[in-house]
């Protein structure tokens, strides 16, 4: 099935449903625009890494998926966001509904000062979860692989795992809700090799049943968990201060071996000054 | 004095190596550290003094009457013996009175200036009231409650002891629950707020139990204070003689004001239970000072 949505000048690489339609979004904090004229769509129970250097906007494109900029003060979006053809930021629209569907994995581990069995009963109960509260967690656990390690001290505080630990709750703890879309932003920046292997199993796993947006600064990893991957660049505008903006966007393989911009060849082969 | 032959081999020194620590420096800094152990010393003196004198003038007393401190009332001038049972009741009746007042008032104060407020006129106005509210002087907290509790009920009252110190307290709490607050990482708003809770839902179930340990340290620390306040309860709950049947609308005795009317008093009795009064203030908040120092070493972050 083709996308419906090529009427536009940027030609979308995808094929099959779109979960998320990005038109034309420019993201500001303040006077600042941090990000510029984005047309990007995400495709249904599939991986997309966003890649670019510090700075581009990778993190701040992300967070409107969910409305976490919400929170800051002074940001603002510009341009249209739609979720399964809803405008996330229609008035009616309740962001806190919108972060239920719309899950997030934050770059560092970030548990609540819970134990390790609330991390994942308290989404649920917020989100008015109604079935059987032990086999929720059983099932988020055995989810982000992490059961077998903690299925005999779950009354224990999540802060007492270890970092990667903590991230694989995050994870569960994110799935739990049964979101529809997981955002990932850099999971793994804080994890060891082998965490990092295990994390990027299960996104490999998961995108059987949630459709994942990931931003990492690791090729290698956008290479190994990515279906999509869309490339993004920092400039400097006219009055000097530097915007982010999406340079390509296009299945991971091309994005790695086929480019067809000249920045992200040196971006993806390491020659980026 | 010693400079002259040191400078000279420091400056031998430098020659082999850009980087010498001048022997004038070393001694400059160990004269610091014992002028520092010397101050440290000095401001220890009057706290060991003070437990001293309490000790050799309050224990004996209380040793020797030993349950009957606690348990009788004080006796009529001239007759030997007694205790100050009806003191000890109305201490903790008025502190807890206080607490009951400052506690609630103080933690949703302090959620609001951090939670919902940040950084606002409103929460700037409450944050410039309590630093204004912290350095009121005690006596004036006690004129405040005499004007709005003991004129209205027309009558000393434990109630009246209570407002003048919860005035006291609630700064307190104010202060360790904002301290608190402010120590949940940003990080774990943001996953508060991905997960798809309400501010509300997540203050009350994640935010607030993990600040519960500076909670705790806070309202420990404003019961010591108001355990040991005088001036505040002089014209409040004042003092009374016996039990107060009804402490909450009548004159109710605490220990500060039965120290402070006892130690001037001339018979010698009442100065004895007075320092027995004193020495059971101090181990109060000693008391409760290290049951605050172990909660505080709970916290979560
Ligand atoms: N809360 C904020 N307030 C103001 N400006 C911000 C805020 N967050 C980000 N920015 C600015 O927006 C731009 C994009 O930041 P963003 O965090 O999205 O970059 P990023 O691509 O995620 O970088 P990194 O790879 O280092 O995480 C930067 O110039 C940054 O300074
Ligand atoms: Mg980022």
């Amino acid at each position: 099935m083709t996308n419906p949505s090529i009427e536009t000048n940027h030609t979308s690489p995808i094929h099959g449903d779109v979960v998320i339609r990005t038109e034309n979004v420019s993201i500001y904090y303040g006077s600042f625009q941090a990000v510029r004229n984005v047309f990007l769509d995400i495709p249904k129970n599939r991986v997309v890494a966003f890649i670019g250097p510090s700075g581009c906007g990778k993190s701040t494109l992300l967070r409107c998926y969910n409305r976490l900029n919400d929170l800051i003060p002074g940001a603002r979006v510009e341009g249209k966001i739609t979720y399964q053809g809803v405008d996330l930021y229609d008035p009616k629209v309740d962001p806190v509904e919108v972060r239920r569907r719309i899950g997030m994995v934050f770059q560092r581990p970030n548990p609540f000062p819970k134990s390790i069995y609330e991390n994942i009963a308290f989404g649920a109960r917020v989100n008015g979860f109604k079935g059987d509260l032990d086999e929720l967690v059983e099932r988020s656990l055995r989810g982000a692989a992490l059961w077998d390690e903690v299925k005999d001290k779950l009354k224990e505080s999540g802060l007492s795992l270890s970092g990667g630990q903590q991230q694989r709750l995050c994870i569960a703890r994110a799935i739990a809700i049964e979101p529809e879309v997981i955002l990932m932003d850099e999971p793994c920046s804080a994890l060891d090799p082998i965490s990092t292997l295990r994390v990027e199993d299960l996104i490999n796993e998961l995108k059987q049943q949630f459709t994942i947006i990931i931003v990492t600064h690791n090729m290698q990893q956008a290479s190994r968990v990515a279906d999509y991957t869309a490339f993004f660049n920092a400039e400097a505008g006219e009055t000097g201060s530097r915007f982010g903006y999406l340079v390509e966007y296009a299945p991971t393989e091309q994005i790695f071996n086929a480019p067809q911009q000249q920045a992200t060849q040196d971006y993806v082969s390491g020659r980026f000054g | 004095m010693t400079s002259s032959p040191n400078s000279a081999n420091s400056k031998g020194q430098s020659a082999v190596s850009q980087y010498s620590v001048a022997p004038q420096r070393q001694f400059f800094g160990n004269f610091m550290t014992g002028l520092v152990l010397f101050c440290v010393a000095l401001a220890l003196l009057p706290l060991a003094s003070i437990l001293f004198m309490v000790l050799s003038q309050g224990l004996s007393r209380l040793l020797q009457d030993f349950p009957s401190v606690f348990t009788q009332l004080p006796p009529p001038p001239l007759v030997d013996g007694g205790g100050f049972r009806n003191a000890i009741v109305g201490t903790i009746i008025t502190s807890l009175l206080g607490a009951l007042i400052s506690v609630p008032v103080g933690i949703m104060a302090a959620i609001y200036t951090v939670e919902f407020g940040q950084g606002n006129r409103i929460s700037q106005f409450v944050r410039f009231c309590t630093n204004v509210l912290s350095g009121v002087p005690s006596i004036i907290a006690g004129l405040f409650a005499y004007g709005i509790v003991v004129l209205a009920m027309g009558t000393f009252s434990a109630t009246a002891g209570g407002v003048a110190l919860s005035v006291l307290m609630a700064p307190i709490v104010i202060r360790t629950t904002e301290e608190g607050l402010k120590s949940i990482p940003r990080d774990v708003r943001q996953a508060i707020v991905g997960i798809g809770a309400t501010n509300f839902q997540g203050i009350f179930s994640v935010i607030l139990p993990a600040v519960l340990p500076f909670i705790a340290t806070g309202v420990t620390l404003a019961l010591a204070r108001a355990a040991g306040e005088t001036a505040p309860l002089l014209f409040t709950a004042l003092f009374n003689q016996y039990d107060a049947r009804n402490p909450l609308r009548e004159p109710t005795a605490t220990l500060s004001v039965l120290i402070y009317n006892y130690a001037i008093s001339p018979f010698r009795n009442q100065n004895e239970l007075a320092w027995a009064a004193a020495l059971i203030v101090v181990l109060l908040i000693l008391g409760i000072s290290v049951i605050s120092r172990s909660l505080t070493s709970r916290k979560v972050y």
